[in-house]
């Protein structure tokens, strides 16, 4: 039985299709000001890449910011239970899961079987999110890809003191004048986001057992900065980090389908 | 589940605690009418439980909408926290 997740976030949508727990396929595009169309042409992609048409796929749920704009799905679920479901399917071992995305971020608890026991979201300051992450590099004239490699190549970092990510790009600047080299720069940016996302983790509970997901998984110095913040080895899936909640949104809707789920 | 509604900003973290595993319990829900800024909504979760969260609206603006209530109150304290007897919500500031 395939079924399908359709994640539209706020900077991206993605469409992953599975059968019996296997990853068919999964597209991204940008969400745009039409989500649901974007829901709708990204869904079309994962379903050429599968090689299936529309009628194979026998459920879709929606999760994500725009989850109520996709109008082809069966159901819907929000991002907390989705994230829990598609990180414990790739790390049945994670009891925390830290989703830092584009522009939010969320931190869950889950227990042994996956049912979540605590929740925080960051939607309101981009200190903690991939568009900080993007503005800094702007500052640094530094393309967002280069920016995790180049904060590795650093050997410390300087204490970025503005909470809020207008008064950090000053701050960046600044530092920029001050000729404190790049590579140092771009460490310190790293360390002043893992702070924020750590604070998130210590609000639901610290625990080792701690998987990051979404598009800023992807970024090594990042990754780098918050381990060392939580003292903690994260479980990050390499490959498709960003998918995760899409994943469990399209495990879900198999569980719904064969009855598992209310 | 213990639910955390608000955010942290340069000025401190505010954020509304909810325990869902209590909310659930109570039947009257209280607290939504003693909300005097009707920011508290009723909704059915992912396990289908009837619990009450932060209307999305309202999540990043908290510090500011609860100020009145809280400044008759005093600080940790609210008309939502008051209301509850389970003791489920509480307030981070």
């Amino acid at each position: 039985m395939i079924t399908a997740g359709v994640d539209v976030g706020n900077m991206f949508t993605k469409a992953l299709l599975q059968e019996g727990g296997r990853v068919l396929s999964y597209a991204i595009l940008a969400s745009g000001l039409d989500r649901k169309r974007a829901a709708r042409e990204t869904f079309r992609q994962a379903l050429i890449k599968a090689g299936v048409t529309e009628d194979d796929v026998c459920n879709v749920f929606s999760t994500g910011a725009g989850q109520d704009e996709v109008d082809f799905a069966a159901g819907t679920v929000t991002d907390i239970t989705a994230a829990a479901r598609g990180t414990l399917k790739i790390f049945p071992m994670a009891r925390i899961v830290a989703d830092v995305g584009a522009e939010g971020a969320k931190v869950l608890k889950t227990d042994d079987d996956g049912r979540v026991l605590g929740f925080t979201i960051n939607e309101k300051c981009a200190a903690g999110t991939g568009s900080f992450l993007e503005t800094m590099g702007r500052a640094l004239g530094v393309q967002l890809e280069e920016l995790g490699p180049l904060s590795l190549e650093a050997e410390r970092a300087v204490t970025i003191n503005a909470q809020c990510a207008v008064f950090a790009e000053s701050e960046v600047v600044s530092l920029i004048h001050a000729k404190v080299p790049r590579e140092v720069i771009a460490r310190s940016i790293h360390e002043a986001m893992a702070g924020r996302v750590s604070s998130m983790v210590r609000r639901v509970g610290l625990q080792k057992k701690l998987a990051l997901i979404g598009g800023v998984a992807r970024n090594k110095g990042f990754a780098a900065a918050l381990e060392k913040d939580l003292d903690a080895k994260l479980l990050i899936d390499d490959e498709k980090p960003e998918f995760l909640c899409a994943l469990g949104a399209a495990l879900l809707a198999a569980e719904r389908d064969a009855g598992q789920l209310p | 589940m213990i639910a955390h509604y608000g955010y942290k900003d340069g000025s401190g973290d505010f954020f509304i605690s909810i325990d869902t595993d209590k909310c659930t319990q109570c039947s009257d829900k209280p607290c939504l009418e003693a909300c005097p800024e009707k920011i508290i909504e009723l909704f059915t979760d992912d396990y289908d439980d009837e619990v009450v969260g932060i209307k999305a609206s309202e999540r990043n603006k908290i510090k500011y909408t609860c100020l009145t209530c809280k400044s008759t109150f005093g600080a940790g304290h609210a008309a939502c926290i008051e209301a509850c007897l389970l003791e489920a919500i509480e307030h981070s500031w």
